[in-house]
């Protein structure tokens, strides 16, 4: 009959816009619960950028301040160190930080903004336990190329004093380097790389 | 086309409906004055918001409340920072006080309350919340018998000292007395200040009740802001005192509107739907 | 049955994806008996065609549980259950939780409205006779449902721990403590502690989370297994299964896929909208859906002057409250609420009309029943307000306050409207049923 034609043709319509519309609706209703599973405000109050006062760090020395529940190395380098960042250079496997683990600022050869002042996660890039501050002193323990860095005692990768991973740990890329940025001579702020106040 | 059970059911309904009225009239205390805040005044909430950081929290926490939710009326982090944190905690932490609850509770005999949610919880059938905060701000008189020097017509012998008196100057309370009703209620409406009315049955002597009617009324003193302005003061705070309490109440009933547009069209193609397949049922 | 009884079913649809889809169904369906499901429960279980209004609110009633599951998991998400941080929890969700301040809405609004359908649900049984046989066992499964409810909504209510929440909770397990001998120690055994305290609010978020809802779940399922066993009751009170055309379905039923499904779906877009309407401009429903006293943190040594159970209790509350202490005990009162509620299991036997529906009973039965909604919703409202709110009379009856009077009329009616039944509805004049149904 041409009545059922015409019957089917507009129930079909109509499932199809009533389906559509319901969809809709469904979907927007899951918004608020899907979103009230992103990080809180109290989340982001305790993820807030932290301040550190480098005033007291001496030369060859390293500061560790805590950044959304991580450790973060704020090292202040001597020229040796810096040197032996230059010498690690073919002992590392990814020395021009090609693997985006850093902010743009810090995709040089010593990953930082100012070369004396390193600021690194201290996370292994491995399985995330903290590595130990290994001075060049420390040949004995660490060999003869050892020019200084990080070395994790978990499984043993090791890093120089730019957070490069060295060849042949099981750590697979380099240590993260968190957004951060100076205020003054003698404040870093941790967390936060915008410009302006 | 009603079915008869439903009109049965509505009538039966309409009869209860009836004596509801009747519990109107037992509902006693103090006739409160309705506020006249305006949530969309952005202006009013930062000044609110100004006074109460200024006034409030020295005492009152507002516990649930993050400095940087003040975003909300339009203020940038460094202005929340500049100008409303005292305590030199980070924007993102809640309005917390330093006073210890048992130092608090020797001092005024019970701890200030938590004043996040204080708009909510005052709310009864005389009127809103901020309707009862509103006239509680504007009700306080000097009283040389209460510890702090001071009372509040609508909160009797309240702890609270008066915060706001430099603003509002020493207000103090007049008593008038009528032997009619019509009298009192007639000068109740007339009075320009907050005023109660209240019914009280004195001995008369010779074993004779007689009914008297007292009107108190607050007289404004002379503080740095005129009654005017003082006025204006508590609104700006009460009206910041409702958003407090409830911040996402403006963005709820925006995202009301949609979902019921929304739920509006769907009902219009469920509608149809089931028309179209209901047809072939008789 | 055993596999090689089931006939192969074709499944064929138009489309792009017909293969693949079929051959996964027919595959599951080897497996499971998914099919045969759709077709018992809903392509091809015959329902009267003459539902009309009070017919939506069985499945609004789960729509709404699925809201209340759905919005209690996010909500357990955050919702702390401790006694230190519970209400904070609450305002955390509200304000720092994004779209918390929705779900939270949703869930509080949705326990209102649960009631709300369910009580209206309740009622299209009493009005058609959906209770008598064969469909008693319907009857006892929803009224456990009910029960239930009641059970989840107390719980749940503790959980925000405001000053309504608290004090209410002690107010009803004190109502153990008035068991006669075994009451006090019944009390300290339901809240773990001397008074409601962290532990009760700890076991009564184990309750309201995972025990009820589990309990409830079953119950539903077992509800619904038992109605299609019988088949539905409809307005006109007749079996439709009296008349089968030759095919076996009833005369008078459609199956309720697509008719059904369809005309709920209707049901469920105009519910959303007053819901909607509730939750997003009066969610605190003018201090009934979420009481302006729970804005206040629970205070142990803080009284509120007057405590109210939610307005879904209070016509039992009422009753509670209407009976006066006996041999020193609170307890003929306790009992005579608990019997109001558990007395419904009983219609099924209490109602002796020879027809089902009030369409055809006679007019004592339809006064009886009027009068009966009449006093639930008076016992209801009196059971929100203090027992002073209509003053007092006279001296002439002990100066005794109206509402407690009246309180007690209506518990009295209230008890009689089941009590006599077997007996007016046994002399009732009725009307001759149809024998087909009508609209």
């Amino acid at each position: 009959m041409s009545d059922q034609e015409v019957d089917k043709g507009k129930r079909g319509f109509l499932i199809g816009a009533t389906g559509v519309v319901g969809g809709i609706a469904a979907a927007a209703t899951a918004v608020p619960f899907a979103g009230s599973m992103l990080p809180s405000e109290r989340a982001k109050a305790a993820g807030a950028p932290v301040e550190a006062d480098i005033s007291q760090l001496a030369p060859g020395e390293m500061q560790i301040v805590e950044w959304r529940g991580k450790p973060v190395w704020i090292v202040n380098r001597t020229k040796e160190m810096l040197e032996g960042i230059k010498k690690s250079d073919g002992q590392v496997s990814d020395p021009k930080s090609e693997v985006p683990l850093q902010p743009e600022y810090a995709k040089n050869e010593y990953r930082s903004i100012r070369p004396e002042i390193a600021v690194i996660e201290g996370v292994c890039s491995h399985l995330g336990c903290s590595p130990q501050f290994k001075s060049v002193e420390a040949k004995g323990e660490m060999g003869a190329e050892w020019n200084g860095g990080f070395f994790c005692p978990c499984h043993g990768s090791k890093f120089d004093f730019a957070g490069r991973v060295f060849s042949g740990s099981p750590a697979p890329v380099n240590l993260k380097v968190p957004p951060y940025k100076f205020v003054g001579d003698n404040k870093v702020i941790i967390g936060d790389d915008s410009k302006g106040a | 086309m009603v079915s008869p059970s439903v009109k049965r059911f509505m009538r039966g309904l309409a009869l209860a409906a009836l004596l509801i009225p009747a519990a109107v009239q037992a509902n006693e205390g103090m006739r409160l004055q309705s506020a006249p805040i305006n949530s969309h005044d952005v202006a009013s909430l930062q000044n609110g918001a100004k006074l109460f950081v200024n006034y409030c929290l020295n005492c009152h926490s507002a516990g649930y409340m993050r400095y940087n939710r003040l975003q909300d009326l339009g203020l940038t982090e460094q202005q929340i920072r500049d100008n409303l944190i005292f305590t030199g905690v980070k924007v993102g932490e809640l309005m917390k006080v330093a006073m210890d609850k048992k130092d608090a509770k020797e001092w005024f005999g019970a701890p200030p309350p938590d004043l996040t949610v204080i708009t909510r919880s005052r709310s009864s059938g005389a009127g809103s919340g901020a309707d009862w905060v509103y006239n509680y701000l504007r009700g306080f008189y000097r009283d040389s018998s209460r510890p702090t020097g001071w009372n509040n017509l609508v909160f009797e012998n309240v702890g609270m000292p008066h915060v706001l008196w430099q603003l509002s100057g020493q207000n103090t309370l007049e008593k008038k007395e009528f032997g009619r009703h019509e009298e009192a209620e007639a000068a109740f409406i007339a009075s320009k200040t907050l005023s109660r009315l209240e019914k009280v049955n004195a001995d008369g002597g010779n074993g004779k009740t007689s009914t008297r009617y007292v009107l108190s009324s607050i007289v404004p003193g002379r503080g740095t802001l005129s009654s005017v302005e003082y006025d204006k003061a508590v609104v700006d705070l009460v009206n910041y005192l409702d958003y407090m309490g409830e911040p996402a109440r403006l963005q709820r009933r925006q995202i009301g509107i949609y979902a019921l547009l929304a739920l509006g069209l769907l009902f219009i193609f469920a509608f149809a739907l089931k028309k179209a397949y209901w047809k072939d049922v008789h | 049955m055993a596999a090689a009884d089931k006939q192969p079913v074709t499944i064929t649809s138009a489309g792009p994806l017909n293969g693949v889809a079929s051959g996964l169904l027919t595959w599951v369906d080897q497996r499971f008996p998914l099919m045969s499901m759709w077709r018992d429960h809903l392509s091809e279980y015959y329902a009267p065609k003459n539902f009309n209004f009070w017919y939506f609110f069985g499945a609004l009633s789960l729509f709404v549980l699925v809201l209340q599951i759905t919005t209690g998991i996010f909500l357990t998400m955050n919702y702390k259950p401790d006694a230190t941080q519970a209400f904070a929890s609450v305002e955390y969700i509200m304000r720092d939780v994004w779209g918390g301040w929705f779900i939270r809405y949703m869930h509080s609004t949705g326990a209102s409205a649960f009631f709300i359908c369910v009580y209206l649900h309740m009622f299209r049984g009493l009005m058609y006779g959906s209770y008598r046989k064969p469909r008693e066992l319907i009857w006892i499964f929803g009224m456990l449902i009910y029960l239930c409810l009641m059970a989840e909504a107390f719980f749940g209510y503790l959980l925000p721990w405001g000053q309504m929440s608290y004090w209410g909770a002690q107010v009803i397990v004190n109502l153990f403590g008035s068991v006669p001998f075994i009451g006090e120690d019944l009390s300290v055994w339901i809240r773990g502690d001397y008074v409601v305290s962290d532990a009760t609010l700890n076991r009564f978020f184990a309750f309201h989370v995972i025990a009820v809802p589990l309990v409830l779940l079953g119950l539903v399922a077992a509800h619904i297994l038992a109605l299609h066993e019988v088949g539905s009751n409809n307005p006109d009170g007749v079996e439709i299964k009296a008349h089968k055309d030759a095919a076996g379905h009833p005369l008078d039923g459609i199956p309720f896929h697509p008719y059904y499904t369809v005309k709920d779906l209707m049901g469920v877009s105009v519910f959303l909208i007053v819901f909607s309407i509730i939750m997003f401009f009066m969610p605190e429903g003018g201090g009934y859906f979420l009481e302006y006293n729970n804005f206040i943190p629970a205070d142990p040594l803080k009284t509120p002057p007057h405590i109210a159970p939610v307005w879904y209790f209070t016509p039992f509350y009422s009753i509670l409250r209407a009976v006066p202490p006996m041999f020193n005990s609170q307890f003929p009162g306790v009992i005579a609420m608990g019997v109001s509620t558990l007395i419904f299991f009983l219609l099924p036997w209490l109602d002796r009309s020879p027809v089902k529906s009030i369409r055809y009973k006679g007019p004592l039965f339809r006064a009886a029943l009027t009068t009966f909604v009449i006093v639930f919703l008076i016992l209801g409202y009196l059971g929100t307000e203090p027992t002073n709110v209509w003053g007092q009379f006279g001296a002439w009856l002990g100066n005794a306050d109206r509402a407690t009077v009246v309180a007690r009329i209506g518990t009295a009616i209230y008890f009689l409207f089941f009590l006599l039944m077997p007996w007016y509805s046994k002399i009732d004049k009725c009307k001759p049923e149809p024998g087909r149904v009508t609209w």
